[in-house]
């Protein structure tokens, strides 16, 4: 941990149990972001869970790594994820409702079932992309910063 | 969302694409894109000239926030409806002029047309706003797009300066304005400017309502570069010429009048608004004019004369108050200086729009806007020559052109009302016509200075940066459409009377309409041997002489010291600003994070405390607490252990695991008392916060325990020791009373409801409280950004503590 950037130090069991746990997480953060309207979980929890698997890899690779798997430009993730969240606040002015009024509706999708669909939901992945972006900008760039 | 507000919003909305098309296709300049707006703009409002002609108003409805009263309103009147052609109209000109004004090979268009269209949304939304909290967002809006289109040419030191200026004082005419706002709809108890209108008379005999006037006349005189607010009005000619003659002369300086005119239903029956407005507005004129002559460059004598005709537009609307203060008369008397006030506006948007463009054209084809180096023009550029003698002309209030018209109606109103007794006016009544005709005088006395210094005289060629030639004839179309109106309002004046001017006429003054009176609209170019026509023949009588004789008296203008000035105040005063803003901040910022702490929580203890003291708001109740089990107390144990161990820890190591205990310890409460989203959030935060504090804390030098131990040990015990006592303090109580019921039980009702949603948590994050969901993503991303730049900031060599 102490040298993020230079001397990489060869930790074989952080490194090769690392490269399944990150999944594992990154798939509970998927199931926490959906889930997030019946039972807990939702975009900032599902943001921070994705966040800690993205500063897992960095604990136990590096910054270079982590940006061969991903590469993002996570201040670009930030201001997607808040064009994301404000356009579907603002979509509701279309409709001639007020700002902010969410619609949802029942569907019935191939393989899923009856499913909910809700535009809760495209607030919650612009609130989602916020977090992991704001997270990651903030570690990648102190951890740059030498 | 009606076609009326996707018309207002149209320019915003198709600002998002210039940036493409400025990019994807470059063969073809941007400007005849934008082009197509103001166009389609311009058709589509005139088809609302026969409902304001037949005095029934549109209103349309977009809910926007409606729990607090905040919605889209879109109102089209008579005078609303006449901003907007003004805006429209004047900006396909503008635009078609920028067309072949801007180079695309060296301009940055994609810029210039994005706020250019911000500018016009902003702009018709003032115009067409109901709602004065709409209306205020608008106002702000046209601020910012003037600051982005001053500083267009952001590496010059003097546009940076113009941009700067014009954003401080219209800015603050804003704030004053929302002051202004706020306090009305307390009065009124409603944001809509017609709701405030019927209730009126219930409450403007609160000693509030005085302030309320005061501040939106501020913002009406700021934004109209009015004394002493006109000093921004000249330093923006730094912007481009098309934005000089769209912005700083035919319609966002006009935004001030637009309130006045607006308000004035509200306000005009109080005495100190028909003071205020035309004393202001009527030295205004004067001072403009005064000082027009005297400068040197083109677009500086077109400044002070827009502050000048500005003023004098301002002092019509202040006369036309009068007219709700006597009993309406059978021949209209008292309209005649509201009717003359919509009647300049217009003339002045066409003579004054020409003449900013012919002052762009002769820039962009000599290179200079110096008149003492120009001169003798006329036989090169006979057709801006026209432009330019026409326009001048009817600014001069020179017949037959429609400036000679309304200067006439102006004189009439000066001379009713100094004559009607109102307000005490027999006493200093005369300063108004004398003030008038003054300004007049040196109105005259400029108009032909541009003409003549720049197109007749001498040639000088050599002093010339180009040889100079005709210019395009499209950058001659839209000055010449201008001209060309200039001529057809004065010998057909009564093309607008009944269309455009009796409308809005008819906005700015209800109570006549109401009580049975009619308004009639009639303008003669010939009205018989009258006063004014007197005054008129002196006026250019002693105009030419005063021209004539300019070199022997134009020195008594180095007379005055600029210590005086109001500009040199303007610039202490940002000095002297900047010096106390920095004294306080080197005491105060010491770049130690503890300082920082020790100040919010000071502040937090003296607040809470002191309010719980004053207040006698603590109470302690035993009932309302559940019992307390073991394992939280042994949790308890725990936290306030590891709490109180950080500050015995001699490494940053433990420290930072030990508040990593402490974060985790907060969780299992939450798992505890069956929060788990709290527990899980709490959890994956105090993860990803340790890992970011062991990054932050490497880079950081080594710990510095022993100085800091030895002095703020006390003063930082006492500090935290009193937040916890205080944080405690207010636990208890507010568990002890209630007020009120808990809205808890509102969102169990309705989480399944209302929300279609199962988790309550989550529901009142994304949906019943998104707005704070909004914002608190908005300042995390701020944060992260910040973040981001202060460290690349450091990185590239910036200030390093």
């Amino acid at each position: 941990m102490k040298t993020p950037t230079k001397k990489h130090t060869n930790d074989v069991i952080l490194e090769s149990s690392t490269t399944f746990i990150t999944f594992i997480i990154f798939l509970f953060a998927v199931y926490l972001f959906f889930a997030g309207h019946y039972t807990p979980g939702g975009g900032f929890i599902g943001g921070l869970v994705t966040a800690s698997a993205l500063v897992l890899v960095l604990l136990a690779f590096d910054i270079q790594t982590l940006r061969q798997i991903l590469p993002v430009d996570y201040k670009q993730m930030t201001a997607i994820g808040m064009l994301i969240s404000v356009l579907t606040a603002s979509g509701a002015l279309l409709f001639n409702v007020p700002f902010f009024t969410h619609a949802h509706d029942y569907f019935n999708l191939p393989l899923f079932g009856k499913t909910s669909l809700h535009t809760a939901m495209l607030f919650d992945l612009g609130v989602y992309l916020v977090v992991v972006g704001v997270t990651m900008t903030i570690i990648q760039t102190i951890g740059e910063s030498d | 969302m009606s076609l009326l507000h996707l018309a207002i919003l149209l320019p915003l909305l198709v600002s998002l694409f210039i940036p493409l098309l400025y990019k994807k296709i470059p063969s073809v300049h941007t400007g005849w894109f934008v082009l197509l707006v103001p166009l389609t703009l311009v058709v589509y409002f005139s088809q609302y000239i026969s409902q304001t002609m037949a005095g029934k108003p549109v209103v349309a409805t977009m809910n926007w926030i409606p729990s607090l009263d905040i919605n889209f309103v879109a109102y089209v009147d008579g005078l609303g409806l006449l901003f907007a052609l003004l805006i429209t109209g004047i900006g396909s000109l503008v635009v078609l002029y920028s067309v072949y004004y801007l180079d695309p090979k060296k301009e940055a268009l994609h810029n210039f047309y994005v706020y250019l269209l911000l500018f016009m949304t902003a702009m018709l939304g003032i115009v067409l706003s109901d709602n004065l909290i709409v209306m205020y967002l608008f106002w702000e809006l046209t601020s910012i797009s003037s600051f982005l289109l001053i500083g267009y040419w952001y590496e010059r030191e003097r546009s940076r300066y113009g941009a700067q200026k014009s954003m401080l004082i219209t800015v603050f005419g804003g704030l004053s304005m929302l002051g202004g706002i706020s306090i009305l709809s307390l009065l009124s108890g409603s944001f809509s400017i017609r709701e405030s209108l019927a209730t009126v008379s219930t409450y403007n005999g609160d000693p509030l309502f005085t302030v309320a006037l005061v501040l939106f006349l501020l913002a009406a005189f700021t934004k109209s570069a009015q004394f002493p607010f006109h000093i921004w009005l000249p330093d923006a000619m730094e912007a481009p010429t098309p934005v000089s003659a769209y912005l700083h002369s035919a319609t966002m300086v006009k935004a001030g009048l637009y309130l006045v005119a607006r308000m004035s239903p509200i306000f005009a029956e109080t005495p100190l608004w028909f003071y205020l407005v035309s004393g202001v507005g009527m030295f205004t004129l004067f001072w403009g004019s005064l000082n027009a002559v005297k400068q040197v460059d083109l677009k500086a004598i077109l400044a002070y004369s827009t502050i000048s005709q500005l003023g004098l537009i301002m002092s019509l609307l202040g006369l036309g108050a009068a007219a709700l203060q006597v009993d309406i008369l059978p021949d209209s008397l008292y309209t005649i200086a509201t009717v003359a006030a919509v009647f300049h506006l217009i003339n002045h948007a066409t003579f004054k729009g020409s003449l900013f463009m012919m002052a762009g054209i002769v820039d962009h084809e000599t290179g200079t806007r110096d008149i003492r180096k120009l001169g003798g023009l006329s036989q090169l550029m006979p057709v801006t020559f026209t432009i330019a003698t026409i326009g001048t002309l009817s600014m001069a209030g020179v017949p037959p052109f429609n400036g000679f018209l309304s200067k006439e109606m102006f004189l009439t109103g000066v001379l009713e009302v100094s004559q009607s007794g109102l307000f005490h006016l027999d006493t200093f009544g005369l300063l108004f016509p004398f003030f008038a005709v003054v300004g007049s005088m040196f109105t005259f006395v400029y108009s032909i200075l541009i003409v003549y210094r720049t197109f007749l005289g001498q040639k000088k060629l050599e002093q010339l940066p180009k040889k100079p030639h005709e210019a395009p004839i499209g950058m001659l179309l839209a000055p010449l459409v201008l001209v060309s109106l200039v001529v057809l309002i004065g010998l057909f004046p009564n093309l607008l009377s009944n269309t455009l001017i009796r409308p809005a006429v008819e906005a700015i003054l209800p109570k006549v309409v109401a009580e049975g009176g009619s308004i009639s609209v009639d303008i003669k170019l010939w009205h018989g041997f009258n006063p004014e026509l007197f005054l008129t023949l002196l006026i250019i009588s002693v105009g030419t002489v005063l021209f004539l004789t300019l070199p022997k008296w134009s020195t008594l203008y180095n007379r005055m010291p600029t210590s005086v000035s109001l500009n040199h105040q303007y610039d202490g005063l940002l000095r002297r600003g900047e010096h106390a803003s920095t004294a306080i901040h080197d005491t105060v910022m010491t770049g130690y994070m503890r300082s920082y702490l020790v100040y919010i929580f000071g502040f937090i203890v003296v607040l809470v405390l002191s309010s719980m003291y004053f207040l006698d708001a603590f109470k302690f109740d035993v009932d309302p607490l559940s019992t307390v089990h073991a394992y939280e107390v042994v949790l308890a144990l725990v936290l306030v252990g590891s709490a109180l161990s950080i500050t015995f820890a001699r490494s940053r190591l433990t420290s930072i695991i030990l508040l990593g205990v402490v974060g985790y310890t907060v969780a299992l409460f939450f798992v505890l008392f069956r929060a788990p989203d709290l527990a899980l959030t709490q959890l994956v935060i105090e993860t990803v916060s340790v890992a970011l504090f062991l990054l932050v804390f490497y880079h950081m030098p080594e710990i510095s325990r022993k100085e800091e131990r030895i002095k703020f040990k006390l003063g930082n015990a006492a500090i935290s020791a009193l937040v916890g006592l205080s944080v405690t303090l207010v636990a208890l109580a507010s568990l002890s009373q209630r007020s009120f019921a808990s809205i808890a039980q509102y969102y169990i009702d309705n989480v399944a409801d209302l929300a279609a949603g199962g988790n309550m948590v989550n529901v009142i994050l994304v949906d019943f409280r998104g707005f704070d969901t909004l914002f608190e993503i908005s300042v995390l991303a701020i944060a992260g950004l910040g973040i981001y730049a202060m460290i690349n900031f450091r990185k590239t060599g910036g200030i390093d503590k």
